[in-house]
């Protein structure tokens, strides 16, 4: 009797065994691909600093596309993105705000505000390449604005307003009700609260999302490709009806080449990229936590 | 005697609010319906491309027949007599670049999430969380680039059969790049598993494994579902890594080691080159970029009803 029970009592000791073994087996299979993630992205930057650093210089900076590498320059490219980012952000800012506070504040509860927010929530997965195709009809062709800074800064704001819309919403819903309560209490209408009350504090988390919106909109070249913005560019846009480039088409342009200069030339853009990339997000991630803590 | 705005009676004050109550009513009533059209917009985006992409298919298949495009297995429109239009090698190509994706993101993503969720330090999860944080912001061209100087490189060395466009490149950094989307998502579905659940089946001897994977794991599957459809929805739509690293050869053939065509990578192929307004070729990308937001929208429609009608509610 007593051997029977001491035999069961090891079966399982054996049993409590193998399962922590697997276990431990499987959290380490998990630390392995959390690791791994971490070592591509540390692999994909290593491999552009190393390939574009030695081309980065003043004289990359200062001049334009050249079909000779050593010539070659992103200027043109990089005050495109400017000329480009200066109709996206007052565009998508505008509307997406303007949407956010409607939505959130003056919209019923009704199946038209739930259709409109569907429809906000679709649109967010539509690839970036079909707002190219709406650019492309509506803007360039129908509207007659060209390849012009105009015809992609409209369809880019489109691309980032559902982005905008949404962190707007979320920055609006955490406004304590308290604070507009108040402000209903000392008289104030409704548009002076949302003025003077809701927005002033819902803006760090308008403009923590928002930033992020506008640097997915600096690095998406597909729209910009199918509305037919050059590469080849030689000179600066004066108006904003004026043909340009970007920085993302530029570095398309160097990647397709097959010389490997060309690709070196693309890896230096791409830190000029990723650089303006990381300034926008570490002012978004600033403002978050600066305004965090109250 | 002097008065001040201050030293107005109370009746008075109410009259001035009046007089000046012609101006805030106005106001009052006109800016909801400015804020109503900016709401709009996004609707008419919506209709905006809904009617662009069926107008321009419309005269699309005025020119080629409908049953051509489903039917036919040769995409070959550059062809000046003998242009087919078959969506299938397209369709394909698309099919074999979100395979690979999927095969490559699906395991890691969820790998990632549930060490995040169930086993990560509060520390590790701090680091981690930036990480994957930079890797969803790594524009696409950046992507691109990485397929085709590195990762197509670095598999030709190992394989050298494998061309230099081809599907198993691009399909990886595909992975790579919906990771971040994967492992955010399902995480988010893993931690809102309320912490009694956990602790009971811990309680009950369970070791974390048996926890995660026979307790958390399927309360949070809606969630976890819901994130691969939308993984795939985005591998569906990546343009520009395919574009860069993919080829642009319309391929019908069942392998994966030389050039291929997706949907995206044909409307990029045609926009950069110089087929002019008005012909078949230009009505083309309107065909398959309507086939393209027909896959992607039914892919957000799904994660959508996953996660609404499987959600385990606590």
């Amino acid at each position: 009797m007593e051997k029977i029970e001491r035999i069961k009592s090891e079966e399982m000791i054996g049993r409590i065994d193998s399962r922590l073994v697997k276990n431990k087996v499987v959290k380490s299979i998990f630390f392995a691909a959390t690791v791994f993630t971490s070592i591509i992205l540390i692999v994909l930057l290593v491999r552009i600093l190393t390939q574009g650093a030695p081309y980065l210089s003043w004289d990359f900076l200062q001049n334009f596309a050249s079909r000779r590498p050593e010539q070659a320059g992103i200027k043109a490219a990089v005050i495109g993105t400017v000329w480009m980012m200066s109709v996206v952000i007052p565009t998508a800012a505008i509307l997406g705000v303007g949407t956010a506070i409607y939505l959130e504040e003056y919209a019923k509860k009704n199946a038209i505000t739930r259709w409109i927010q569907m429809n906000i929530s679709n649109l967010a997965g539509v690839p970036s390449v079909v707002f190219g195709l709406l650019g492309l009809t509506i803007f360039v062709r129908l509207f007659g604005f060209g390849n012009s800074v105009l015809a992609a800064g409209f369809t880019m704001a489109l691309l980032v307003l559902p982005v905008v819309i949404v962190a707007s919403q979320e920055a609006i819903r955490a406004v304590p009700s308290e604070l507009k309560e108040a402000s209903y209490g000392l008289g104030a209408t409704k548009w002076q609260t949302i003025f003077r009350v809701v927005l002033p504090y819902a803006i760090p988390g308008i403009a923590t999302g928002s930033i992020l919106a506008f640097s997915r909109a600096i690095g998406e070249t597909a729209p910009l490709i199918v509305i037919g913005i050059p590469t080849f560019v030689a000179f600066l846009p004066s108006d904003v009806f004026d043909s340009f480039t970007a920085l993302p088409m530029q570095i398309y342009n160097w990647t397709s080449r097959p010389q490997i200069e060309f690709h070196n030339l693309a890896a230096a853009g791409i830190i000029i990229l990723l650089g303006v990339l990381i300034v926008m997000n570490s002012v978004a991630v600033w403002i978050r936590n600066r305004y965090q803590s109250r | 005697m002097k008065t001040t705005k201050k030293e107005l009676s109370p009746v008075q004050q109410l009259l001035e609010k009046k007089y000046n109550g012609g101006f805030l009513n106005r106001s009052e009533r006109i800016i909801p319906i400015v804020l109503f059209f900016m709401a709009a917009v996004s609707v008419l985006t919506t209709l905006g491309i809904v009617l662009t992409l069926i107008f321009e298919t419309i005269i699309f298949f005025g020119e080629v027949s409908i049953v051509e495009f489903f039917t036919a297995a040769e995409w070959y429109p550059f062809s000046e007599t003998e242009a087919v239009y078959g969506i299938w090698p397209l369709v394909l190509g698309t099919l074999k670049i979100t395979l690979i994706a999927s095969a490559f993101a699906v395991p890691i993503g969820l790998a990632v999430a549930l060490y995040l969720s169930e086993y990560a330090s509060r520390r590790t999860r701090k680091v981690m969380k930036p990480i994957l944080e930079v890797l969803a912001g790594v524009p696409t061209i950046v992507y691109g680039f990485f397929a085709l100087t590195f990762v197509t490189p670095v598999l030709r060395d190992l394989f050298p059969s494998i061309e230099l466009f081809n599907a198993i490149s691009p399909g990886i950094v595909v992975g790579i790049m919906i990771i971040p989307t994967i492992v955010s998502l399902s995480e988010d579905a893993l931690s809102s598993v309320p912490e009694p659940v956990r602790h009971g089946a811990l309680a009950m001897g369970a070791t974390k494994w048996e926890t995660a994977s026979k307790v958390i794991f399927p309360a949070a599957l809606s969630g976890i579902l819901a994130s691969i459809v939308l993984g795939v929805s985005r591998a569906i739509g990546e343009t520009m890594i395919v574009s860069i690293a993919a080829g642009s050869t319309p391929s019908a053939a069942l392998e994966l080691t030389s050039s291929l065509q997706t949907m995206t990578s044909y409307i990029v192929q045609v926009t950069t080159g110089d087929a002019g307004f008005g012909t078949t070729i230009y009505y083309s990308i309107y065909a398959v970029g309507f086939t393209l937001f027909i896959f992607t929208l039914s892919m957000n429609v799904l994660a959508q009803f996953i996660s609404k009608r499987f959600r385990e509610e606590y």
